[in-house]
């Protein structure tokens, strides 16, 4: 063995150690797989965000994306598929000192979830979305969901999609969202940044972030391993902060839409509760 | 209300009131502690909404109206996780939405109370009118294996002190309650009396620090002390099957450690958890067995088959699950027959039959829903199971 | 700039160096760090771990700016990097 090739490993603490149940690790995620990366942005935005760590906790649904719960070592919730939103809305609202971060899949919250999702932005309840959006469902095995894009090919569409996909930071923009952000897993500075962001705005904000899938979409669809597809984000992406979401369609192969789209200030619903609760007190019963 | 002045502002109500059983079981929850209702419209349990949405922000509690009852359900679980005592009601329609979340309030091991005033069904059914079909829903309803808690009011006095019953068994075992009323019981109005307390049994808390503890070991009762979010001891919390960390550790040793465990927590404490009325079952030959509004119905059958002469006795099931089995079983052993008259066709009757063993004659009394018996139907069932 | 003296960290501060380290067990190959690492630290070595996952190497460990990427974008939590002063000891090897 060469000079080189000797190992330089030095098992001391990884730097995102303390914030992982490290005893779970590996993790389940395939090789390749973008989930662990968007994970790692999402504890370097933690700690970057200076929030009380004790008050924040994370909820998952059901899916590949939903096992990050499992990985943080923090107060954390893997729900039911799809019901992440109304689960962690329960949490927010019995204890207003928390900070609630919902971290699942593309189906888990739009297909399944996509109900509560949009309603959470319209109530503008106070949590932070991350959506891993791999266009398809990962765990089950590579089905077409609510953002594959139209003709690709999964295992319930072999011969190609008949169905538009979800423009995602469309529908939370149109939704209420007051922070909405896409980036992929190669944009690991500026995910981590818009994440940290996103963490500190109050009120619904969500981002999504664009990740390979290497063992089924990535396959299916002869795109390559995880690598090839970081290296077509490289190629493919383009910045466009504030643009109107309406343009961030994402095609099979098209280019890729990234940016910090809106950024707005709205009352909360916890704003408007609180409201409420001064008017009852200032009116004599 | 029956008071001019009603003392809602200043929190509790106490005393003497007439209202209606929806309106006692939202009173009963707040007496109770509850500080949380997520909802979702629907009759004949509007009226449970609608009051905790009146009466939460005066008590500083929470009132959401979710976009439904699955989400209603789940909020209701990720509030209990946020320390407060809370709960939902629907009707049949929701209460089958609600079905999948239960059972991860029942894996979870997550306190808090689901109300169900049950209407005539399949599907929308009868919106307005009475129905007792959704018993076996109750006890079935979410898949896998497990036991449950469902209460059964036959007044709107009767909701009230179940309701906070429901709080506090939910509490004690660490598990979703159900409090299986129905569309006469919620809709009609009669005296109730509030307690100047009712009893609270606090939420098991863990007495060690942060570091040391699993989320979900037992003590020897078999149940875990539940440490909320925020509290510093970053509980790991889930629906797939876990260990007592809370880990999930998907395989037969720990399903099987678990499940067992979450079975037995309840089935150990039937004594603690059932509560039955008898009125003279001892010496009868027949009984009435029922729960609900029709056990109102059936005890007037009973007094009417006494009048004739005809040993009747009537057990009301206040605990409908677990089921009294037992004492079914002995009491069988002493009767000629059972009458079990339910709007429904016949559900707690098999369970009655079961527990029997063949000891005793079961007589069920079916109705589809959207009415009650006459007491007559009850009678002639009790004259003939006598003679 | 001139110096007329060469101040003893200027290097450090100009440019940070960094030593990478690599948890093996949890690596997957994926290759991410080897392929964004801005200044080509890494390469694909030989050796691979008890899964069967071919392990990156730091065939020019001297360039290493401790930039902290390859920690960022891998997803198994498998390689960071820290700071190194040529003048210090080194963390335990
Ligand atoms: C009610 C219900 N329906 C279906 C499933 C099966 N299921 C588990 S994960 C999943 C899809 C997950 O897809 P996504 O949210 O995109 O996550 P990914 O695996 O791609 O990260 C499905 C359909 C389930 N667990 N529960
Ligand atoms: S199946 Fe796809 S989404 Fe799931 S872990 Fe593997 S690569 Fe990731
Ligand atoms: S810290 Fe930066 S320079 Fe050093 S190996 Fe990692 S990516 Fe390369
Ligand atoms: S990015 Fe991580 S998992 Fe991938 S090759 Fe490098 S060290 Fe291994
Ligand atoms: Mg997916």
């Amino acid at each position: 063995m060469s000079q080189v090739e000797k190992p330089t490993v030095v098992p001391l603490e990884h730097p995102r150690e303390s914030l992982l149940r490290e005893e779970r690790l590996p993790h389940i995620w395939c090789s390749g797989c973008g989930i662990g990366t968007a994970l790692n942005c999402f504890i370097g935005a933690l700690e970057r965000s200076g929030l009380p760590l004790d008050k924040v906790a994370i909820v998952s649904g059901i899916g590949c994306t939903g096992r990050a719960a499992g990985y943080i070592k923090l107060d954390s919730f893997h729900t039911t598929h799809g019901r992440a939103i109304p689960f962690a809305t329960g949490l927010r609202l019995a204890n207003p000192e928390l900070k609630v971060v919902i971290f699942s899949g593309d189906g888990d919250l739009i297909a399944i979830g996509g109900n509560h999702f949009i309603h959470a932005a319209r109530r503008n309840i106070d949590m932070t979305v991350i959506c891993v959006n791999n266009f398809n469902y990962g765990m089950t095995g590579g089905q077409a969901g609510p953002t594959t894009p139209a003709m690709a090919k999964t295992a319930t569409s072999p011969y190609g999609n008949s169905e538009h996909p979800f423009n995602l930071p469309y529908l939370a923009a149109a939704s209420g969202a007051v922070y909405v952000a896409r980036w992929t897993t190669l944009h690991v500075r500026r995910l981590e940044r818009a994440l940290t962001e996103a963490l500190l705005k109050e009120g619904f904000s969500f981002v999504e972030v664009i990740s390979p899938c290497p063992t089924y979409f990535d396959r299916m669809n002869r795109l390559g391993e995880g690598l090839d597809m970081m290296k077509f984000y490289r190629e493919s992406s383009e910045i466009a902060h504030g643009l109107d979401p309406r343009k961030a369609d994402i095609d099979l192969g098209g280019k890729i839409i990234v940016g910090k789209f809106i950024d707005i200030e709205k009352p909360t619903y916890l704003d408007f509760q609180q409201e409420i609760q001064a008017r009852m007190e200032g009116e004599p019963s | 209300m029956g008071r001019k002045k009603s003392p809602v502002s200043e929190g509790i109500l106490k005393g003497e009131f007439f209202m209606s059983g929806d309106i006692a079981c939202a009173e009963g929850a707040l007496s109770a502690g509850c500080r949380f209702f997520a909802g979702y419209p629907i009759t004949p349990a509007t009226e449970i909404a609608e009051r905790m949405a009146e009466r939460m922000p005066q008590l500083g509690g929470v009132y959401i109206q979710m976009e439904d009852e699955i989400a209603s359900m789940n909020a209701v679980l990720g509030a209990s996780w946020g320390g407060l005592r809370a709960m939902t009601a629907t009707s049949g329609p929701g209460f089958s939405l609600m079905m999948e979340n239960l059972g991860l309030g029942i894996m979870t091991e997550t306190p808090c109370v689901l109300v169900n005033v049950q209407r005539g069904g399949p599907s929308t059914g009868l919106p307005t009118l009475v129905g007792q079909g959704d018993m076996m829903q109750a006890r079935w309803g979410t898949h896998g294996v497990y036991e449950i808690i469902a209460l059964s009011p036959s007044s709107p006095q009767e909701f009230f002190d179940l309701t906070v019953r429901a709080f506090n068994l939910a509490e004690k075992y660490r598990i979703p309650v159900l409090v299986m009323a129905d569309e006469v019981v919620g809709h009609m109005t009669e005296r109730v009396v509030i307690p100047e307390e009712v009893p609270y049994f606090p939420r098991r808390k863990p007495n060690f620090p942060p570091g040391d503890y699993s989320s979900f070991q037992p003590g020897e009762d078999l149940i875990p002390p539940m440490a909320n979010a925020g509290e510093g001891y970053h509980i790991h919390v889930t629906g797939l099957t876990h260990d007592e960390r809370g880990y999930p550790v998907t395989d037969e040793i720990t399903q099987e450690r678990l499940v067992r465990r979450l079975v037995e927590k309840i089935r150990g404490y039937k004594k603690d958890i059932i509560i039955l009325e008898e009125k003279g079952v001892e010496g009868a030959e027949v009984v009435v067995c029922s729960y609900g509004i029709s056990a109102r119905v059936g005890l007037w059958a009973v007094e009417l088959a006494r009048r004739e002469g005809i040993k009747a006795g009537m057990l009301r099931l206040l605990t409908v699950w677990p089921f009294p089995q037992e004492r079914i079983r002995e009491v069988a052993s002493k009767v000629k027959a059972f009458v079990v008259p339910e709007i429904n066709y016949g559900q707690i009757a098999l369970e009655v039959e079961r527990s029997t063993g063949g000891r005793a004659e079961v007589i069920p009394i079916s109705h589809m829903g959207g009415g009650l018996y006459e007491p007559e139907d009850i009678l002639k069932a009790i004259r003939k199971a006598a003679r | 700039m001139n110096y007329w003296r060469k101040p003893l960290d200027i290097e450090r501060i100009k440019l940070p160096r960094g030593k990478v380290y690599l948890i093996e067990e949890r690596c997957k190959g994926c290759n991410f760090c080897i392929e964004f690492c801005p200044v080509g630290v890494l390469a694909a070595s030989e050796r691979f771990n008890a899964k069967g996952y071919h392990l990156p190497y730091p065939q020019n460990e001297e360039a290493c700016t401790n930039c902290g990427l390859c920690e960022v974008i891998c997803p198994e939590f498998a390689i960071y990097s820290l700071p190194r002063d040529g003048k210090e000891e080194e963390p335990r090897e």
